[in-house]
């Protein structure tokens, strides 16, 4: 019993291999009202992303993309990604995500976040 | 030497789980399945289920307990298509006569995905299952005939819903219809008695069985991350609470409509590498039985864990 718990984790440490990336944190936060326009939308993966083949989009209701198409990580940290906005208006505004994953999983996302003033 | 086995066991999952949060397979579009417990899940992957213990006690012979440890592996051959072995062994301890111990009959199956569809997180399979007859023990009830088993698999996440059934999207449903065909109508047994000299044949038909079943679940996981982050922590973050509804009925021979079955509440927690199941065992009525059992499983993701070797398909790209 213990020689077969201590390969597998031999295994599975000797791997140190990436998973699918599944949203950790983002902000503006999942679902969440803020008072004033974002300068970005910011999200954390659960795993380091490969930004060149990777996305996130942001649309106003009427579907109009209005991020600045300026996709980028945060410096060393690869499982961060940021995209910059300009001044939004009251509304609601839909955050669409799809990554990939260092090991070449692909894994997908959309969230919604709405400014009030 | 029990307790060293636990402290190794639970020592390896915190291990396990050091390497990093989260995170498993079976997706459609946003939505990630975890594999269910009790029903068969519509996702063709590398995974391996191993063990899964149940244990209930049943109504045969005035009441035996029925304890089953099963491996269940499952390997893709194309993107799209996988087979999968699985055994189990098998020990009863009747309130009266004797306790029996054994392996079931192995079984084998192939599974193809026809439609996957991420928008509306949406999966359908279809697949092909067999127990070859006599590669078990008789004395657990191993059946000497095969018995083969095409059925269709889907799954459907609720993350289409609108907006203002927001706190609805994290539900999504799993399910399976097939039947069970054996190749043997009936068996028959005689046995003589040795002071009248008497002989008594028994005949047990086998009728064809509609498995049926699925599986309600509602996604933590999915209501962090798509719907409304709750700043939920560990390990709720991570938790799928679900209902597994596991049914059986007879069509022919006899005993048509004599449906059987459990309803299975539980939870599963799905990490990165690893997820692990938990669930009541509820029978329906009392032809099933009437004690309430339980089902646990520690399930790999292969594809997760190997994803470059053994966690991809034997043809094809990765998915």
């Amino acid at each position: 019993m213990k020689g077969i718990i201590l390969l597998l984790i031999f295994v599975v440490n000797s791997a140190r291999l990436e998973a699918h990336a599944f949203l950790k944190d983002a902000n503006p936060g999942v679902g969440s009202t803020i008072e004033t326009s974002p300068s970005e939308v910011r999200i954390r993966f659960t795993e380091n992303i490969e930004p060149a083949v990777s996305s996130i989009q942001v649309f106003d209701a009427s579907g109009k993309e209005v991020d600045k198409h300026d996709l980028h990580l945060e410096g060393s940290d690869h499982a961060l990604l940021h995209i910059s906005l300009p001044q939004l208006g009251v509304g609601t505004y839909k955050v669409v995500w799809r990554v990939v994953s260092v090991d070449t999983h692909v894994t997908n996302g959309n969230f919604t976040f709405r400014v009030v003033r | 030497m029990k307790f060293l086995s636990f402290f190794w066991l639970v020592w390896a999952i915190c291990e396990f789980s050091s390497t990093g949060r989260a995170y498993g397979h079976g997706f459609a579009g946003a939505r990630f399945f975890p594999a269910t417990l009790s029903t068969d899940d519509p996702f063709v992957s590398d995974e391996l289920s191993l063990p899964t213990v149940s244990t209930i006690r049943t109504p045969d012979d005035g009441g035996t307990r029925e304890t089953n440890i099963s491996v269940d592996i499952s390997k893709r051959i194309t993107p799209d298509f996988a087979i999968e072995i699985g055994d189990s062994f098998t020990a009863l301890n009747p309130h009266d006569g004797p306790a029996a111990n054994g392996f079931s009959n192995l079984e084998l199956g192939g599974k193809y995905q026809l439609l996957k569809n991420g928008e509306y997180e949406a999966i359908v399979s279809i697949g092909l299952g067999v127990e070859i007859g006599g590669t078990g023990g008789r004395s657990v009830g191993a059946d000497s005939f095969s018995t083969w088993a095409p059925g269709i698999f889907f799954g459907k996440g609720f993350g289409d819903l609108p907006n203002e059934l927001r706190f609805l999207k994290p539900f999504a449903i799993t399910g399976q219809l097939g039947v069970a065909i054996p190749t043997s109508a009936s068996t028959r047994s005689v046995t003589i008695d040795v002071q009248t000299g008497e002989r008594d044949i028994e005949v047990e038909r086998h009728p064809d069985v509609l498995e049926w079943g699925f599986a309600l679940e509602y996604s933590l996981i999915y209501l962090q991350s798509q719907v409304e982050d709750l700043h939920l922590h560990a390990p709720l973050d991570r938790l799928i609470p679900l209902v597994e509804f596991a049914l059986e009925t007879p069509l022919n021979r006899g005993e048509e409509g004599q449906t059987t079955g459990t309803i299975n509440p539980g939870v599963i927690w799905a990490g990165k590498y690893f997820q692990v199941g938990v669930e009541a065992v509820i029978p329906i009525n009392e032809r099933t039985g009437n004690n309430v059992g339980v089902i646990a499983q520690l399930h790999f993701f292969v594809d997760d864990l190997f994803p470059h070797s053994l966690g991809r398909p034997l043809f094809g790209e990765n998915k």
